[in-house]
Protein backbone atom coordinates (compact mmCIF):
# COMPACT_ATOMS: atom_id res chain seq x y z
CA UNK A 1 0.00 0.00 0.00
CA UNK A 2 1.00 3.20 -1.03
CA UNK A 3 1.29 5.64 2.44
CA UNK A 4 0.64 9.04 2.10
CA UNK A 5 1.53 11.87 4.94
CA UNK A 6 -0.85 13.70 6.32
CA UNK A 7 -0.12 17.14 7.96
CA UNK A 8 -2.66 16.12 10.42
CA UNK A 9 -2.85 12.56 11.18
CA UNK A 10 0.95 11.49 9.77
CA UNK A 11 1.10 8.50 7.75
CA UNK A 12 -1.31 7.03 6.49
CA UNK A 13 -2.56 3.99 3.40
CA UNK A 14 -3.07 5.91 0.05
CA UNK A 15 -6.35 4.56 0.53
CA UNK A 16 -7.57 7.07 3.17
CA UNK A 17 -7.54 9.85 1.10
CA UNK A 18 -9.52 11.47 -1.75
CA UNK A 19 -7.81 13.69 -4.63
CA UNK A 20 -9.45 16.88 -5.11
CA UNK A 21 -7.27 18.29 -8.50
CA UNK A 22 -5.02 20.61 -8.73
CA UNK A 23 -4.60 24.10 -6.93
CA UNK A 24 -5.55 26.79 -8.84
CA UNK A 25 -6.80 30.50 -8.47
CA UNK A 26 -10.59 30.68 -7.94
CA UNK A 27 -12.15 33.71 -10.20
CA UNK A 28 -15.01 35.85 -8.55
CA UNK A 29 -18.01 34.13 -9.91
CA UNK A 30 -19.84 37.20 -10.19
CA UNK A 31 -17.47 39.14 -12.08
CA UNK A 32 -15.41 37.10 -14.22
CA UNK A 33 -16.26 36.09 -17.93
CA UNK A 34 -17.50 33.03 -19.03
CA UNK A 35 -14.22 31.31 -20.36
CA UNK A 36 -12.70 32.27 -16.82
CA UNK A 37 -15.26 30.09 -15.35
CA UNK A 38 -15.38 27.11 -17.71
CA UNK A 39 -11.25 27.36 -17.13
CA UNK A 40 -11.82 26.81 -13.61
CA UNK A 41 -14.93 24.52 -13.50
CA UNK A 42 -13.87 22.36 -16.62
CA UNK A 43 -10.71 22.69 -18.46
CA UNK A 44 -6.97 21.49 -16.30
CA UNK A 45 -4.07 21.89 -16.54
CA UNK A 46 -3.50 17.97 -16.12
CA UNK A 47 -0.09 19.00 -15.72
CA UNK A 48 2.88 16.38 -16.10
CA UNK A 49 5.70 16.58 -13.63
CA UNK A 50 5.45 18.08 -10.04
CA UNK A 51 2.38 19.90 -9.37
CA UNK A 52 0.19 21.21 -5.98
CA UNK A 53 -2.88 19.52 -5.59
CA UNK A 54 -5.70 19.18 -3.24
CA UNK A 55 -6.23 16.26 -1.15
CA UNK A 56 -8.85 14.94 1.62
CA UNK A 57 -8.17 12.64 4.46
CA UNK A 58 -11.32 10.99 4.69
CA UNK A 59 -11.91 9.81 7.95
CA UNK A 60 -10.91 12.98 10.00
CA UNK A 61 -12.67 15.74 6.97
CA UNK A 62 -9.30 17.43 6.74
CA UNK A 63 -8.17 19.19 2.91
CA UNK A 64 -4.34 19.69 2.96
CA UNK A 65 -1.97 19.99 -0.06
CA UNK A 66 0.79 17.82 -1.64
CA UNK A 67 3.24 18.22 -3.98
CA UNK A 68 3.49 15.41 -5.88
CA UNK A 69 5.41 14.17 -8.87
CA UNK A 70 2.63 13.29 -11.61
CA UNK A 71 5.02 10.89 -13.25
CA UNK A 72 6.97 8.90 -10.78
CA UNK A 73 4.22 9.45 -8.44
CA UNK A 74 6.45 10.31 -5.62
CA UNK A 75 4.98 12.33 -2.81
CA UNK A 76 7.58 15.50 -2.61
CA UNK A 77 5.93 17.42 0.29
CA UNK A 78 2.64 17.32 2.30
CA UNK A 79 1.28 20.43 4.21
CA UNK A 80 -1.76 22.73 5.66
CA UNK A 81 -3.77 24.75 3.30
CA UNK A 82 -2.96 27.56 5.67
CA UNK A 83 0.50 27.77 4.25
CA UNK A 84 -0.78 29.33 0.91
CA UNK A 85 -4.07 30.78 2.25
CA UNK A 86 -3.61 33.19 5.17
CA UNK A 87 -7.85 34.02 4.95
CA UNK A 88 -10.88 32.96 4.17
CA UNK A 89 -11.65 33.65 0.30
CA UNK A 90 -14.75 35.86 0.37
CA UNK A 91 -16.87 37.19 -3.02
CA UNK A 92 -18.08 40.38 -2.45
CA UNK A 93 -22.04 40.15 -3.59
CA UNK A 94 -22.90 39.95 -7.50
CA UNK A 95 -23.12 43.82 -8.90
CA UNK A 96 -26.43 45.27 -8.55
CA UNK A 97 -28.75 45.14 -11.46
CA UNK A 98 -26.20 42.28 -12.65
CA UNK A 99 -29.52 39.66 -14.01
CA UNK A 100 -26.86 36.85 -14.12
CA UNK A 101 -25.97 37.19 -17.72
CA UNK A 102 -22.51 35.51 -17.51
CA UNK A 103 -24.22 32.71 -15.06
CA UNK A 104 -23.94 29.32 -16.51
CA UNK B 1 -0.32 -27.24 -43.07
CA UNK B 2 1.46 -28.95 -40.08
CA UNK B 3 4.62 -29.36 -42.67
CA UNK B 4 4.26 -25.40 -43.58
CA UNK B 5 4.46 -24.69 -39.69
CA UNK B 6 7.30 -27.21 -39.50
CA UNK B 7 9.40 -25.13 -42.52
CA UNK B 8 8.27 -21.54 -41.07
CA UNK B 9 9.56 -23.33 -37.44
CA UNK B 10 13.19 -24.53 -38.92
CA UNK B 11 14.03 -21.54 -41.41
CA UNK B 12 16.68 -19.33 -40.14
CA UNK B 13 15.51 -16.50 -41.93
CA UNK B 14 11.79 -15.05 -40.21
CA UNK B 15 9.82 -15.65 -42.88
CA UNK B 16 6.83 -13.47 -41.72
CA UNK B 17 5.56 -10.96 -43.70
CA UNK B 18 6.11 -7.54 -43.31
CA UNK B 19 2.57 -5.67 -42.18
CA UNK B 20 3.87 -2.18 -43.68
CA UNK B 21 7.15 -0.97 -45.09
CA UNK B 22 9.46 0.78 -42.61
CA UNK B 23 8.66 4.34 -43.98
CA UNK B 24 12.62 5.75 -43.74
CA UNK B 25 13.03 9.63 -43.89
CA UNK B 26 10.22 11.79 -42.58
CA UNK B 27 9.54 13.91 -46.10
CA UNK B 28 9.78 18.07 -45.36
CA UNK B 29 6.11 18.40 -45.39
CA UNK B 30 2.84 16.45 -45.75
CA UNK B 31 -0.81 17.21 -46.09
CA UNK B 32 -1.72 15.84 -42.99
CA UNK B 33 -0.12 14.77 -39.85
CA UNK B 34 -1.46 12.02 -37.75
CA UNK B 35 0.21 12.82 -34.08
CA UNK B 36 -0.38 9.31 -32.44
CA UNK B 37 -0.18 5.90 -34.05
CA UNK B 38 -2.84 4.11 -32.16
CA UNK B 39 -5.76 3.01 -33.98
CA UNK B 40 -7.25 5.91 -33.76
CA UNK B 41 -4.43 7.67 -35.62
CA UNK B 42 -3.92 4.41 -38.04
CA UNK B 43 -7.69 4.35 -39.00
CA UNK B 44 -8.21 8.37 -39.30
CA UNK B 45 -5.37 7.52 -41.99
CA UNK B 46 -6.57 5.14 -43.33
CA UNK B 47 -9.88 6.43 -44.09
CA UNK B 48 -8.54 9.69 -45.22
CA UNK B 49 -6.08 7.65 -47.88
CA UNK B 50 -9.11 5.40 -49.06
CA UNK B 51 -12.48 7.21 -49.35
CA UNK B 52 -11.02 10.75 -49.65
CA UNK B 53 -8.18 10.59 -51.58
CA UNK B 54 -5.79 11.99 -49.45
CA UNK B 55 -2.66 9.94 -49.05
CA UNK B 56 0.55 12.36 -48.45
CA UNK B 57 -0.09 11.43 -44.58
CA UNK B 58 2.15 11.06 -41.90
CA UNK B 59 1.48 8.96 -38.63
CA UNK B 60 3.93 10.33 -36.57
CA UNK B 61 4.40 7.62 -33.07
CA UNK B 62 6.24 7.81 -30.58
CA UNK B 63 6.55 4.44 -29.54
CA UNK B 64 5.66 1.25 -31.75
CA UNK B 65 2.01 1.04 -33.39
CA UNK B 66 -0.87 0.02 -31.14
CA UNK B 67 1.42 0.36 -28.45
CA UNK B 68 -0.82 2.84 -26.17
CA UNK B 69 -4.25 1.83 -24.81
CA UNK B 70 -5.05 0.23 -28.28
CA UNK B 71 -2.85 -2.68 -27.22
CA UNK B 72 -3.72 -2.35 -23.30
CA UNK B 73 -7.65 -2.36 -23.65
CA UNK B 74 -9.88 -5.04 -22.67
CA UNK B 75 -11.56 -4.84 -26.39
CA UNK B 76 -15.15 -5.14 -25.44
CA UNK B 77 -16.82 -3.41 -28.31
CA UNK B 78 -21.01 -2.61 -27.86
CA UNK B 79 -23.47 0.52 -28.19
CA UNK B 80 -25.68 0.50 -25.90
CA UNK B 81 -25.22 3.50 -24.18
CA UNK B 82 -27.58 5.89 -21.88
CA UNK B 83 -27.47 9.38 -24.31
CA UNK B 84 -28.71 9.31 -27.47
CA UNK B 85 -25.82 10.84 -29.21
CA UNK B 86 -23.87 8.15 -27.71
CA UNK B 87 -25.81 5.72 -28.92
CA UNK B 88 -25.85 6.09 -32.19
CA UNK B 89 -22.54 7.17 -32.44
CA UNK B 90 -21.15 3.83 -31.24
CA UNK B 91 -23.80 2.10 -33.54
CA UNK B 92 -22.24 3.19 -36.45
CA UNK B 93 -19.04 1.79 -34.88
CA UNK B 94 -20.50 -1.45 -33.89
CA UNK B 95 -21.51 -1.84 -37.56
CA UNK B 96 -18.48 -0.78 -39.27
CA UNK B 97 -16.44 -3.25 -36.68
CA UNK B 98 -18.96 -6.25 -37.65
CA UNK B 99 -17.29 -5.74 -41.04
CA UNK B 100 -14.20 -4.88 -40.22
CA UNK B 101 -12.46 -7.58 -41.23
CA UNK B 102 -13.64 -8.07 -44.73
CA UNK B 103 -12.53 -4.32 -45.03
CA UNK B 104 -8.93 -4.81 -44.46
CA UNK B 105 -8.67 -8.44 -45.59
CA UNK B 106 -7.32 -8.91 -42.13
CA UNK B 107 -8.98 -11.19 -39.39
CA UNK B 108 -9.44 -9.14 -36.22
CA UNK B 109 -10.77 -11.87 -34.34
CA UNK B 110 -14.33 -10.04 -33.90
CA UNK B 111 -16.18 -12.33 -31.86
CA UNK B 112 -20.14 -11.76 -30.94
CA UNK B 113 -20.63 -12.97 -27.69
CA UNK B 114 -23.37 -11.24 -25.90
CA UNK B 115 -22.76 -8.26 -23.18
CA UNK B 116 -24.53 -8.61 -19.70
CA UNK B 117 -24.35 -5.51 -17.24
CA UNK B 118 -25.26 -6.70 -13.92
CA UNK B 119 -28.03 -5.03 -11.77
CA UNK B 120 -27.45 -5.85 -7.83
CA UNK B 121 -29.65 -2.81 -6.49
CA UNK B 122 -33.82 -1.69 -7.36
CA UNK B 123 -32.10 1.88 -8.61
CA UNK B 124 -29.81 -0.03 -11.27
CA UNK B 125 -32.67 -2.35 -12.68
CA UNK B 126 -34.06 1.29 -12.92
CA UNK B 127 -31.08 2.67 -15.13
CA UNK B 128 -31.09 -0.37 -16.96
CA UNK B 129 -34.25 -0.29 -18.13
CA UNK B 130 -33.76 3.02 -19.27
CA UNK B 131 -30.91 2.56 -21.14
CA UNK B 132 -33.10 -0.59 -23.24
CA UNK B 133 -36.14 1.64 -23.91
CA UNK B 134 -33.19 4.80 -25.57
CA UNK B 135 -31.50 1.43 -27.14
CA UNK B 136 -34.36 0.02 -28.83
CA UNK B 137 -35.74 3.58 -29.85
CA UNK B 138 -32.55 3.49 -31.79
CA UNK B 139 -32.77 0.64 -33.33
CA UNK B 140 -29.94 -1.19 -31.49
CA UNK B 141 -30.70 -4.61 -29.70
CA UNK B 142 -31.32 -4.18 -26.00
CA UNK B 143 -33.11 -5.89 -23.03
CA UNK B 144 -33.70 -6.18 -19.22
CA UNK B 145 -33.12 -10.11 -18.46
CA UNK B 146 -34.40 -10.59 -14.73
CA UNK B 147 -32.51 -13.40 -12.55
CA UNK B 148 -34.51 -16.61 -14.12
CA UNK B 149 -33.18 -15.64 -17.17
CA UNK B 150 -30.12 -15.05 -16.91
CA UNK B 151 -29.78 -18.03 -14.96
CA UNK B 152 -30.10 -19.82 -17.96
CA UNK B 153 -28.25 -17.60 -20.26
CA UNK B 154 -24.56 -17.07 -17.71
CA UNK B 155 -24.99 -20.05 -16.08
CA UNK B 156 -21.91 -19.62 -14.74
CA UNK B 157 -22.50 -16.75 -12.29
CA UNK B 158 -23.39 -17.10 -9.01
CA UNK B 159 -27.02 -15.77 -8.28
CA UNK B 160 -27.18 -17.00 -4.73
CA UNK B 161 -29.05 -14.47 -2.12
CA UNK B 162 -26.13 -14.81 0.67
CA UNK B 163 -23.58 -13.02 -0.96
CA UNK B 164 -22.70 -8.96 -0.58
CA UNK B 165 -24.50 -7.80 -3.38
CA UNK B 166 -27.11 -10.41 -5.00
CA UNK B 167 -27.89 -10.20 -8.74
CA UNK B 168 -31.20 -8.82 -9.77
CA UNK B 169 -31.30 -8.81 -13.34
CA UNK B 170 -29.04 -7.06 -16.26
CA UNK B 171 -29.65 -5.73 -19.34
CA UNK B 172 -28.63 -7.81 -21.65
CA UNK B 173 -26.83 -6.72 -25.25
CA UNK B 174 -26.48 -9.35 -27.94
CA UNK B 175 -24.43 -7.63 -30.19
CA UNK B 176 -21.52 -7.20 -27.60
CA UNK B 177 -18.05 -8.54 -28.73
CA UNK B 178 -14.72 -8.41 -28.42
CA UNK B 179 -11.99 -8.37 -31.18
CA UNK B 180 -8.20 -9.05 -31.06
CA UNK B 181 -7.28 -5.12 -30.44
CA UNK B 182 -3.19 -5.26 -31.90
CA UNK B 183 -5.20 -6.73 -35.40
CA UNK B 184 -7.18 -3.81 -35.51
CA UNK B 185 -4.01 -1.25 -35.05
CA UNK B 186 -2.09 -3.46 -37.50
CA UNK B 187 -4.91 -4.22 -40.26
CA UNK B 188 -5.53 0.12 -40.43
CA UNK B 189 -1.87 0.56 -40.62
CA UNK B 190 -0.89 -2.25 -42.99
CA UNK B 191 -3.93 -1.15 -45.17
CA UNK B 192 -2.91 3.00 -44.59
CA UNK B 193 0.45 2.11 -45.72
CA UNK B 194 -0.76 0.33 -48.68
CA UNK B 195 -2.62 3.40 -49.85
CA UNK B 196 1.07 5.51 -49.46
CA UNK B 197 0.38 6.82 -46.16
CA UNK B 198 4.22 6.93 -43.85
CA UNK B 199 3.98 5.70 -40.25
CA UNK B 200 6.94 7.16 -38.28
CA UNK B 201 7.20 5.15 -35.16
CA UNK B 202 9.53 5.97 -32.75
CA UNK B 203 9.25 9.53 -33.43
CA UNK B 204 7.77 11.70 -31.11
CA UNK B 205 5.94 15.46 -32.17
CA UNK B 206 7.72 17.94 -29.72
CA UNK B 207 5.78 21.27 -30.91
CA UNK B 208 2.90 22.80 -33.16
CA UNK B 209 4.38 25.37 -34.87
CA UNK B 210 1.53 28.26 -36.35
CA UNK B 211 1.38 31.95 -38.00
CA UNK B 212 -1.49 34.04 -36.79
CA UNK B 213 -3.83 31.04 -35.44
CA UNK B 214 -2.65 28.54 -38.05
CA UNK B 215 -1.06 25.53 -37.89
CA UNK B 216 2.06 25.56 -40.37
CA UNK B 217 3.77 22.28 -39.66
CA UNK B 218 5.08 20.08 -36.32
CA UNK B 219 8.12 19.59 -34.94
CA UNK B 220 9.49 16.16 -33.81
CA UNK B 221 13.05 14.83 -32.42
CA UNK B 222 13.63 13.76 -36.22
CA UNK B 223 13.20 17.22 -37.55
CA UNK B 224 10.45 19.21 -38.19
CA UNK B 225 7.63 19.45 -40.96
CA UNK B 226 5.74 21.51 -42.97
CA UNK B 227 1.98 20.20 -42.87
CA UNK B 228 -1.29 21.71 -44.01
CA UNK B 229 -3.51 20.06 -41.37
CA UNK B 230 -3.05 17.34 -38.18
CA UNK B 231 -4.62 15.90 -35.55
CA UNK B 232 -3.44 14.49 -32.34
CA UNK B 233 -5.05 11.11 -31.14
CA UNK B 234 -2.59 10.35 -28.51
CA UNK B 235 -4.81 9.75 -25.94
CA UNK B 236 -3.21 10.18 -22.23
CA UNK B 237 -1.14 12.41 -23.76
CA UNK B 238 -3.83 14.78 -24.49
CA UNK B 239 -3.12 17.82 -22.26
CA UNK B 240 0.38 17.45 -23.01
CA UNK B 241 -0.07 17.90 -27.14
CA UNK B 242 -3.17 20.63 -26.50
CA UNK B 243 -0.71 22.61 -24.66
CA UNK B 244 1.75 22.57 -27.83
CA UNK B 245 -1.01 23.80 -29.80
CA UNK B 246 -1.63 26.51 -26.99
CA UNK B 247 -5.21 25.17 -25.58
CA UNK B 248 -6.28 23.32 -22.55
CA UNK B 249 -9.07 20.34 -22.59
CA UNK B 250 -11.51 19.03 -19.65
CA UNK B 251 -8.83 16.09 -19.28
CA UNK B 252 -7.11 14.02 -16.27
CA UNK B 253 -4.79 11.54 -17.23
CA UNK B 254 -5.67 8.71 -14.82
CA UNK B 255 -4.13 4.95 -14.88
CA UNK B 256 -6.25 2.03 -16.12
CA UNK B 257 -5.58 -0.95 -15.01
CA UNK B 258 -6.24 -4.65 -16.60
CA UNK B 259 -4.68 -8.38 -16.15
CA UNK B 260 -5.47 -11.37 -17.40
CA UNK B 261 -5.73 -15.00 -16.16
CA UNK B 262 -4.19 -18.31 -17.13
CA UNK B 263 -5.66 -19.93 -20.24
CA UNK B 264 -8.13 -22.15 -19.33
CA UNK B 265 -11.06 -24.50 -21.72
CA UNK B 266 -13.22 -22.14 -22.95
CA UNK B 267 -16.33 -21.94 -20.15
CA UNK B 268 -17.56 -18.40 -20.37
CA UNK B 269 -19.41 -17.30 -23.53
CA UNK B 270 -20.71 -14.09 -21.98
CA UNK B 271 -19.25 -10.38 -21.06
CA UNK B 272 -20.02 -10.21 -17.63
CA UNK B 273 -19.96 -6.48 -16.43
CA UNK B 274 -21.07 -5.24 -13.00
CA UNK B 275 -20.63 -1.45 -12.11
CA UNK B 276 -21.57 -1.69 -8.42
CA UNK B 277 -18.30 -3.91 -8.53
CA UNK B 278 -16.47 -2.47 -10.83
CA UNK B 279 -15.71 -5.29 -12.43
CA UNK B 280 -15.74 -6.68 -16.24
CA UNK B 281 -14.66 -10.38 -17.20
CA UNK B 282 -14.71 -12.16 -20.82
CA UNK B 283 -12.62 -15.22 -22.03
CA UNK B 284 -10.61 -14.49 -25.05
CA UNK B 285 -9.74 -16.71 -27.66
CA UNK B 286 -7.15 -18.00 -25.90
CA UNK B 287 -8.83 -18.70 -23.07
CA UNK B 288 -7.41 -16.52 -20.45
CA UNK B 289 -9.97 -14.32 -18.38
CA UNK B 290 -9.63 -10.77 -19.39
CA UNK B 291 -10.36 -8.41 -16.37
CA UNK B 292 -10.73 -4.96 -15.28
CA UNK B 293 -12.42 -2.53 -13.34
CA UNK B 294 -12.14 1.09 -12.16
CA UNK B 295 -10.10 3.49 -12.76
CA UNK B 296 -7.25 4.25 -10.38
CA UNK B 297 -8.22 7.03 -7.64
CA UNK B 298 -5.94 9.79 -8.62
CA UNK B 299 -4.20 11.23 -11.96
CA UNK B 300 -0.51 9.49 -12.72
CA UNK B 301 1.44 9.88 -16.21
CA UNK B 302 2.36 6.13 -15.76
CA UNK B 303 1.85 2.93 -16.57
CA UNK B 304 2.94 1.13 -13.47
CA UNK B 305 0.47 -2.01 -12.19
CA UNK B 306 -0.33 -1.88 -8.14
CA UNK B 307 -1.56 -4.61 -5.87
CA UNK B 308 -4.15 -2.35 -4.56
CA UNK B 309 -6.18 -2.82 -7.45
CA UNK B 310 -5.91 -6.41 -8.51
CA UNK B 311 -6.61 -7.27 -4.77
CA UNK B 312 -10.06 -5.30 -4.72
CA UNK B 313 -10.58 -6.41 -8.53
CA UNK B 314 -10.14 -9.92 -7.74
CA UNK B 315 -12.27 -9.67 -4.65
CA UNK B 316 -14.83 -8.87 -6.59
CA UNK B 317 -14.42 -11.33 -9.30
CA UNK B 318 -14.71 -14.23 -6.52
CA UNK B 319 -18.15 -12.79 -5.95
CA UNK B 320 -19.51 -13.57 -9.37
CA UNK B 321 -17.45 -16.37 -9.63
CA UNK B 322 -16.26 -18.07 -6.71
CA UNK B 323 -15.46 -21.42 -8.56
CA UNK B 324 -11.82 -19.37 -9.83
CA UNK B 325 -10.47 -18.82 -6.29
CA UNK B 326 -7.69 -21.45 -7.43
CA UNK B 327 -6.73 -19.61 -11.13
CA UNK B 328 -3.23 -18.02 -11.58
CA UNK B 329 -2.67 -14.63 -12.45
CA UNK B 330 -0.83 -14.36 -15.87
CA UNK B 331 -0.54 -10.71 -16.34
CA UNK B 332 -1.08 -7.39 -15.46
CA UNK B 333 -0.62 -3.92 -16.87
CA UNK B 334 -1.87 -0.75 -16.97
CA UNK B 335 -2.77 2.35 -20.22
CA UNK B 336 -3.09 5.81 -19.38
CA UNK B 337 -6.92 7.11 -19.49
CA UNK B 338 -8.07 10.10 -20.97
CA UNK B 339 -10.61 11.11 -18.72
CA UNK B 340 -13.34 13.68 -19.12
CA UNK B 341 -15.74 14.96 -16.85
CA UNK B 342 -18.89 14.39 -18.33
CA UNK B 343 -17.00 10.65 -19.78
CA UNK B 344 -17.92 11.53 -23.55
CA UNK B 345 -14.91 12.14 -26.16
CA UNK B 346 -13.77 15.25 -27.76
CA UNK B 347 -13.48 15.64 -30.87
CA UNK B 348 -13.18 18.04 -33.74
CA UNK B 349 -12.09 21.79 -34.50
CA UNK B 350 -9.30 23.17 -31.70
CA UNK B 351 -8.68 27.41 -31.32
CA UNK B 352 -6.18 26.73 -33.54
CA UNK B 353 -7.06 26.91 -37.30
CA UNK B 354 -6.00 23.27 -38.96
CA UNK B 355 -5.54 21.61 -36.34
CA UNK B 356 -7.87 18.98 -34.92
CA UNK B 357 -8.05 16.98 -31.98
CA UNK B 358 -10.01 13.19 -31.02
CA UNK B 359 -9.54 12.50 -27.52
CA UNK B 360 -11.32 12.19 -23.81
CA UNK B 361 -11.34 8.56 -24.52
CA UNK B 362 -10.54 7.38 -21.52
CA UNK B 363 -11.93 3.95 -20.55
CA UNK B 364 -14.25 3.50 -23.67
CA UNK B 365 -12.44 4.41 -27.11
CA UNK B 366 -11.26 1.35 -28.24
CA UNK B 367 -14.96 0.32 -29.67
CA UNK B 368 -14.33 3.50 -31.31
CA UNK B 369 -11.94 3.16 -33.42
CA UNK B 370 -13.74 2.78 -36.83
CA UNK B 371 -16.06 5.55 -36.25
CA UNK B 372 -13.18 8.12 -35.50
CA UNK B 373 -11.53 7.42 -38.41
CA UNK B 374 -14.08 7.68 -40.29
CA UNK B 375 -16.23 10.45 -39.23
CA UNK B 376 -12.44 12.22 -37.79
CA UNK B 377 -11.17 11.72 -41.70
CA UNK B 378 -14.54 13.22 -43.27
CA UNK B 379 -13.73 16.50 -40.56
CA UNK B 380 -10.40 16.70 -41.81
CA UNK B 381 -11.02 16.60 -45.42
CA UNK B 382 -14.02 18.80 -45.94
CA UNK B 383 -13.51 20.79 -42.73
CA UNK B 384 -16.98 20.44 -41.09
CA UNK B 385 -17.72 18.00 -38.21
CA UNK B 386 -19.82 15.39 -39.47
CA UNK B 387 -23.37 15.30 -37.44
CA UNK B 388 -22.59 12.34 -35.60
CA UNK B 389 -19.43 13.78 -33.79
CA UNK B 390 -20.79 17.22 -33.71
CA UNK B 391 -22.27 16.67 -30.15
CA UNK B 392 -18.89 15.86 -28.52
CA UNK B 393 -16.86 19.24 -30.05
CA UNK B 394 -14.37 20.90 -27.58
CA UNK B 395 -16.84 24.07 -27.56
CA UNK B 396 -19.25 22.34 -25.39
CA UNK B 397 -17.78 22.83 -22.40
CA UNK B 398 -17.74 26.39 -22.72
CA UNK B 399 -21.20 25.71 -23.78
CA UNK B 400 -21.91 24.18 -20.51
CA UNK B 401 -23.55 21.59 -23.07
CA UNK B 402 -22.34 18.60 -21.31
CA UNK B 403 -23.24 15.37 -22.87
CA UNK B 404 -23.25 13.37 -19.65
CA UNK B 405 -22.59 9.33 -20.37
CA UNK B 406 -21.67 8.47 -16.34
CA UNK B 407 -24.87 6.56 -16.33
CA UNK B 408 -23.59 3.62 -19.13
CA UNK B 409 -19.52 4.04 -18.06
CA UNK B 410 -19.30 4.00 -14.59
CA UNK B 411 -17.28 0.45 -14.53
CA UNK B 412 -15.04 1.99 -16.98
CA UNK B 413 -14.83 0.71 -20.71
C1 LIG C 1 -6.86 -1.23 -19.28
C2 LIG C 1 -7.74 -0.58 -20.31
C3 LIG C 1 -8.94 -1.22 -20.68
C4 LIG C 1 -9.78 -0.64 -21.64
N1 LIG C 1 -10.89 -1.33 -22.04
C5 LIG C 1 -11.65 -0.85 -23.05
C6 LIG C 1 -12.74 -1.62 -23.54
O1 LIG C 1 -13.00 -2.74 -23.08
N2 LIG C 1 -13.50 -1.10 -24.54
C7 LIG C 1 -13.21 0.13 -25.09
O2 LIG C 1 -13.94 0.55 -25.98
N3 LIG C 1 -12.17 0.87 -24.65
C8 LIG C 1 -11.37 0.41 -23.65
N4 LIG C 1 -10.29 1.14 -23.20
C9 LIG C 1 -10.02 2.47 -23.80
C10 LIG C 1 -9.27 2.35 -25.12
O3 LIG C 1 -8.18 1.49 -24.98
C11 LIG C 1 -8.75 3.70 -25.61
O4 LIG C 1 -9.73 4.70 -25.48
C12 LIG C 1 -8.33 3.63 -27.06
O5 LIG C 1 -7.49 2.54 -27.29
C13 LIG C 1 -7.65 4.92 -27.48
O6 LIG C 1 -7.03 4.73 -28.74
P1 LIG C 1 -6.04 5.81 -29.29
O7 LIG C 1 -5.58 5.35 -30.60
O8 LIG C 1 -6.70 7.14 -29.19
O9 LIG C 1 -4.86 5.86 -28.19
P2 LIG C 1 -3.53 4.98 -28.03
O10 LIG C 1 -3.68 3.62 -28.51
O11 LIG C 1 -3.06 5.19 -26.63
O12 LIG C 1 -2.55 5.72 -29.03
C14 LIG C 1 -1.98 6.96 -28.77
C15 LIG C 1 -0.55 6.93 -29.25
O13 LIG C 1 -0.01 8.24 -29.22
C16 LIG C 1 1.37 8.11 -29.00
N5 LIG C 1 1.90 9.41 -28.58
C17 LIG C 1 1.70 10.05 -27.39
N6 LIG C 1 2.36 11.22 -27.38
C18 LIG C 1 2.99 11.34 -28.58
C19 LIG C 1 3.84 12.32 -29.16
N7 LIG C 1 4.19 13.44 -28.50
N8 LIG C 1 4.33 12.10 -30.42
C20 LIG C 1 4.00 10.97 -31.10
N9 LIG C 1 3.21 10.01 -30.58
C21 LIG C 1 2.70 10.19 -29.34
C22 LIG C 1 1.46 7.03 -27.95
O14 LIG C 1 2.73 6.42 -27.95
C23 LIG C 1 0.34 6.07 -28.37
O15 LIG C 1 0.81 4.97 -29.12
C24 LIG C 1 -9.44 0.61 -22.23
C25 LIG C 1 -8.26 1.27 -21.84
C26 LIG C 1 -7.40 0.68 -20.90
C27 LIG C 1 -6.14 1.39 -20.53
Amino acid sequence: MKIMHCPLNGPRNISEFTYGGEVEAHPDPHRCSLAEWTDFVLLENNTRGVVREWWFHAPTAFWFIAERDTVTDEIVRTYPATELFSARMDFPPPPAGDGGKDEP
Amino acid sequence: MPFGLLKYGLSRTYPAKRHFAPAGALKPSYDVVIIGGGGHGLAIAYYLAKYHGVTNVAVIEKGYIGGGNTGRNTAIIRSNYLTPEGVRFYDESVRLFQQLSQELDYNILYSERGHFTLAHTDAALRTMRWRAEVNKHLGVESELVLRDELAKMVPQLDLSEDVRYPILGALYHAPGAIARHDAVAWGYGGAASRLGVDIHQQTTVTGIVAEGGRLTGVVTDRGAIKCGKAVQAVAGDSSVLAAMAGFKLPIRTIPLQACVSQPLKPFLDAIVVSGSLHVYVSQSSRGELVMGGATDPYPLYSTRSSLEFKEGLIAHVLELFPFLAEVKLLRQWAGMADMTPDFSPVMGLTPLENYYVDAGWGTWGFKATPVVGKRMAELIATGEAPDLIAPFRLSRFEEFRLVGEKGAASVGH
